[in-house]
C-alpha cells in the first residue's frame, strides 16, 4: 500500500523501497538502543523507590541531561523551526520562554519543593494541606495535563514515522512508539528512563546541532540568512555574491536565496517583531497596521507568561526534582538544565531562517506536510551537492525526531504512572499495599496508560502540534504554577483556597481553549465573532494573562475567608520548606507526623 | 530515629523570628534575581513596540532584536541563575552556622 501521492517529498526520494536507507539506519538505532537500555536498566531496578523516583540517588549531571531529554520535545525538536520559518520573529518567544520558564522553576520552587520531600506532587499536595480530597484533585491535574500532553508527542510520532516510511498509516508510528515506551517504563521505571533520557538529550543535541553546522558552512551563515530577508525582489537566478554596494552589505547577502511563494508572509513582516502570529487577530478585524499593534503587544506578553509560569508547572518536570539527592542538587541541576536546553534552543531557529530561503515550496502545505518538517527535509538539500551526505544528514535529524517523543513521552508516563500506582492505589485504594504490590501495580498502570495515551494519539491527527502543546502549557500555567508558587511561599495558604484557585484558573483556560478549538477546527463557527471582538479572540487564544491572576487572586481571598484552616502545624511545615537540610528538621517532622497519627 | 546528631537548639530553630528570617532572606533573593529576568523578558516586546527603528537596526544580518532574543538572552539568564545559586548556597550555609553557633542573636 504506497501512497506517494500524499507526501509532496523530492522525487529522486521515492526511491526502490520508498524509504531513504540512511534514514532508515539511523531511526533504527535510536529505537534499537532506547529498547536495549531499557532492558539493561531493568536489571538495576529492584525497589519501588527506584521505581517512583530512582532511589533519590541521580547525580546532577544525570539528571540535568535527563530533565533537559524529557523537555525537549516534538514540538521543540520539529514545532519550533517550522514556526519560525512560517511566523518569523514572533516565533522566537516560544523557545526563549520554553528555556526561561525554568528560571522561574529554580527561583521558586525547585529547593523548596525537593526539601518537602515526597514522591508525587499529589504527595505534595496532601502533605502540604493535611487534606486527601486535595490529592485526589491534584491526581485528576495530572493525568489530565499529561494525556492533554502526550497527544501532540503522539501526533509527532505518526508523521515522522509515515515521513520516513511513505505509506506507513498515521496510526503505524503511534502505536510503534507507545509500545515501545511503554515496555521501557514497565521494565525500568524511573531510574531505567533516566538513563535513557539522559542519553536521548545528547542524541538530540547532536542531531540538531551537527546538520545546522554543515548546512551553514555550504549555505551560508545564520546572520546573512537573517539579513537576506531585506524586502528586495528575489530574482529567480540565486544572488551569489554579486550584489553592488557596500562591502558589508554585499557579503551579508552573498547567500543563495528562492523565491518566495503567495503564501509566505512578507520579508519585512517576517523578520520584524509584532508579526503574522501576533497580528492574526487583528488583522482578521480588518485593523490598520498601527491599530494592530497594542494588540500584538498584549499577545506577546499573555504568550510569554503561558510559555514561563506553563514550564514551572509542567507535572512531568516537577516530579524529576524528587530525584535529586537534596535541595542543593535540586537547584544546581536546573542551573545545568538551563545551560543544556538554551544551548539547544539557538539551533532550531537556524533551520527555520535557512529553510525560508532554501525551501519555500514548503509554505504552500501546511502542519506536518509543510513546514512543520523543514528539520527532516533541509538537510536533504545537500544531495543536490553531490554524495549521500544530505541523506545522511537528514537520517540523523529523523533519529533525533525519534528521541524527542520517545523521551518526552517516557517521562509523561512515568509521572502519570507515578500518580496512578503510588496515589491512587498506594494511597487510596490500598494503603497498606506492601512494596511488592506497589511495585507490580506500577507496571500494570505503565500498560494501561500507555494504551490509552495509544487510544487517544491516535485521534488527533488533524490538530496541529504547537497548538496542543500551547493548550498544555496554558493549563499547567494557570492551574499548578500558582499551586505551587502560594503553597511554597504563602503560610496562610489553605486547601480550600487552593482547590478553588487551581480549578478556577485551569477551568478558565481549558474553556477558552476548547472554544478557540472548535472554532478553529470549524465545528462552531465563531469567524464573525471573533471579527468583531479581535479582543476577546486574544484573550480566548493567549488566556494567561487573566488566568494566572485569576488563579492567585481566588487563592488569596478563598484562603481569607476560610482562615480557621489553616494546618495547625504550619510554622513546622514551612521550616521542612525553607530551612537547609543539613538542619535535620525533615528527620524530625516525620517523626512527629508518625507519633501524632 | 536518628540520635547520632544531637538536637538542635530548640528555641533558635523553631522560633517564629528565625523562620521569618529564612522566608524573607531567600525570598528577596528570588525576587531581585527574578526582577532583573522580568526586566530584560518583558522589556524587550516594549523597546520592539517603542523604539521599532533601532531594534531594527543590522548587526551581522541579524535585526538587534532577533540577536538579544534569538541567542543573547540564553547567556543572560546563565548569569542570573549561577549568581543566584551561589548565594542561595552561602545563606544556606550562613543559617547552618548561625544554628549550630548561636553565639549573636
Amino acid at each position: 500500500m504506497t501512497l506517494p501521492s500524499l507526501f509532496p517529498l523530492a522525487p529522486g526520494v521515492l526511491a526502490v523501497l520508498n524509504v531513504d536507507p540512511w534514514i532508515f539506519a539511523f531511526s533504527l538505532f535510536t529505537v534499537a538502543v532506547t529498547i536495549w537500555m531499557g532492558f539493561r536498566s531493568a536489571r538495576s531496578s529492584k525497589t519501588a523507590s527506584d521505581f517512583f523516583v530512582a532511589g533519590r540517588s541521580v547525580s546532577v549531571g544525570w539528571n540535568a541531561s535527563a530533565i533537559s531529554g524529557e523537555y525537549l520535545s516534538a514540538a521543540s525538536f520539529m514545532g519550533v523551526a517550522g514556526m519560525v520559518m512560517s511566523s518569523g520573529y514572533d516565533a522566537l518567544w516560544y523557545p526563549v520562554c520554553y528555556a526561561c520558564g525554568y528560571l522561574f522553576l529554580l527561583l521558586f520552587i525547585a529547593g523548596p519543593l525537593r526539601r518537602f520531600g515526597a514522591y508525587t506532587i499529589p504527595d505534595f499536595a496532601e502533605g502540604r494541606f493535611d487534606s486527601p480530597l486535595f490529592r485526589k484533585i491534584a491526581v485528576c491535574f495530572v493525568l489530565f495535563i499529561g494525556f492533554f500532553y502526550t497527544m501532540p508527542q503522539m501526533k509527532g510520532a505518526g508523521t515522522t514515522l509515515a515521513y520516513i516510511f511513505p505509506g506507513m498509516p498515521y496510526w503505524g508510528g503511534v502505536v510503534l512508539v507507545g509500545a515501545v515506551i511503554t515496555l521501557n517504563v514497565a521494565l525500568g521505571g524511573m531510574k531505567g528512563i533516566t538513563l535513557v533520557q539522559a542519553f536521548q538529550y545528547w542524541a538530540k543535541m547532536f542531531a540538531i546541532s551537527v546538520p545546522v553546522f554543515v548546512l551553514m558552512s555550504v549555505y551560508g551563515f545564520y546572520g546573512a540568512h537573517v539579513g537576506a530577508n531585506d524586502g528586495r525582489p528575489v530574482s529567480p537566478v540565486a544572488v551569489q555574491g554579486v550584489t553592488p554596494g557596500a562591502g558589508v552589505a554585499a557579503a551579508e547577502h552573498a547567500v543563495e536565496r528562492k523565491p518566495l511563494t503567495s503564501k509566505a508572509p512578507a520579508d519585512t513582516a517576517w523578520v520584524s517583531p509584532f508579526g503574522p502570529l501576533t497580528t492574526k487577530a487583528a488583522k482578521a478585524a480588518g485593523l490598520s497596521e498601527s491599530e494592530a499593534k497594542p494588540y500584538s503587544l498584549l499577545y506577546t506578553y499573555s504568550l510569554i507568561i503561558a510559555l514561563v509560569c506553563g514550564t514551572a508547572g509542567l507535572p512531568h518536570i516537577l516530579v524529576r526534582f524528587y530525584t535529586n539527592p537534596d535541595g542543593v542538587a535540586a537547584k544546581r541541576t536546573t542551573m545545568w538544565v538551563m545551560i543544556l536546553i538554551g544551548i539547544f534552543y539557538v539551533f532550531p531557529p537556524v533551520f527555520g531562517v535557512i529553510g525560508r530561503n532554501l525551501l519555500p515550496d514548503l509554505y504552500n502545505a501546511t502542519g506536518a506536510k509543510g513546514t512543520d518538517k523543514i528539520v527532516l527535509e533541509l538537510p536533504r538539500l545537500l544531495n543536490e551537492r553531490g554524495g549521500v551526505w544530505g541523506s545522511i544528514l537528514s537520517g540523523i535529524t529523523c533519529a533525533g525526531a525519534f528521541a524527542a517523543f520517545m523521551s518526552t513521552f517516557s517521562g509523561l508516563l512515568v509521572s502519570m504512572t507515578g500518580a496512578v500506582a503510588h496515589d491512587v492505589y498506594g494511597r487510596m485504594l490500598k494503603p497498606n499495599a506492601t512494596p511488592e504490590q506497589r511495585m507490580r501495580m506500577f507496571k500494570f498502570a505503565a500498560i494501561g496508560i500507555g494504551g490509552v495515551s495509544v487510544l487517544l494519539g491516535a485521534q488527533v491527527e488533524a490538530l496541529q502540534i504547537n497548538f496542543m502543546v500551547g493548550q498544555a502549557f496554558a493549563i499547567a500555567a494557570a492551574s499548578y504554577f500558582p499551586l505551587l508558587f502560594m503553597s511554597v511561599w504563602w503560610r496562610g495558604m489553605t486547601m480550600a483556597g487552593a482547590a478553588c484557585g487551581m480549578l478556577g484558573g485551569g477551568l478558565a483556560a481549558l474553556g477558552c481553549t476548547t472554544v478557540i478549538n472548535l472554532s478553529d477546527l470549524k465545528m462552531v463557527d465563531l469567524a464573525a465573532f471573533w471579527a468583531a471582538h479581535p479582543l476577546l479572540r486574544i484573550l480566548c487564544e493567549q488566556p494567561a494573562i487573566w488566568t494566572v491572576p485569576l488563579a492567585i487572586g481566588l487563592m488569596i481571598v478563598v484562603s481569607k475567608a476560610t482562615r480557621a484552616q489553616v494546618p495547625g502545624d504550619i510554622r513546622m511545615k514551612m521550616l521542612v520548606l525553607h530551612a537547609p537540610e543539613k538542619l535535620g528538621l525533615k528527620q524530625e517532622y516525620i517523626q512527629e507526623h508518625q507519633a501524632g497519627h | 530515629m536518628s540520635p547520632a546528631t544531637p538536637p538542635p537548639p530548640e528555641d533558635l530553630v523553631h522560633s517564629e523570628s528565625f523562620l521569618r528570617l529564612l522566608m524573607r532572606r531567600q525570598l528577596q533573593l528570588s525576587i531581585a534575581c527574578a526582577a532583573a529576568f522580568l526586566f530584560v523578558l518583558l522589556g524587550l516586546p516594549l523597546a520592539n513596540y517603542f523604539l521599532p527603528e533601532l531594534m531594527a537596526t543590522r548587526v551581522a544580518g541579524f535585526t538587534l532584536s532577533w540577536l538579544l532574543l534569538g541567542i543573547l538572552f540564553f547567556p543572560a539568564v546563565w548569569v542570573i541563575s549561577w549568581i543566584f545559586i551561589r548565594r542561595s548556597i552561602a545563606l544556606e550555609e550562613e543559617e547552618v552556622a548561625q544554628v549550630k553557633n548561636p553565639t549573636h542573636r
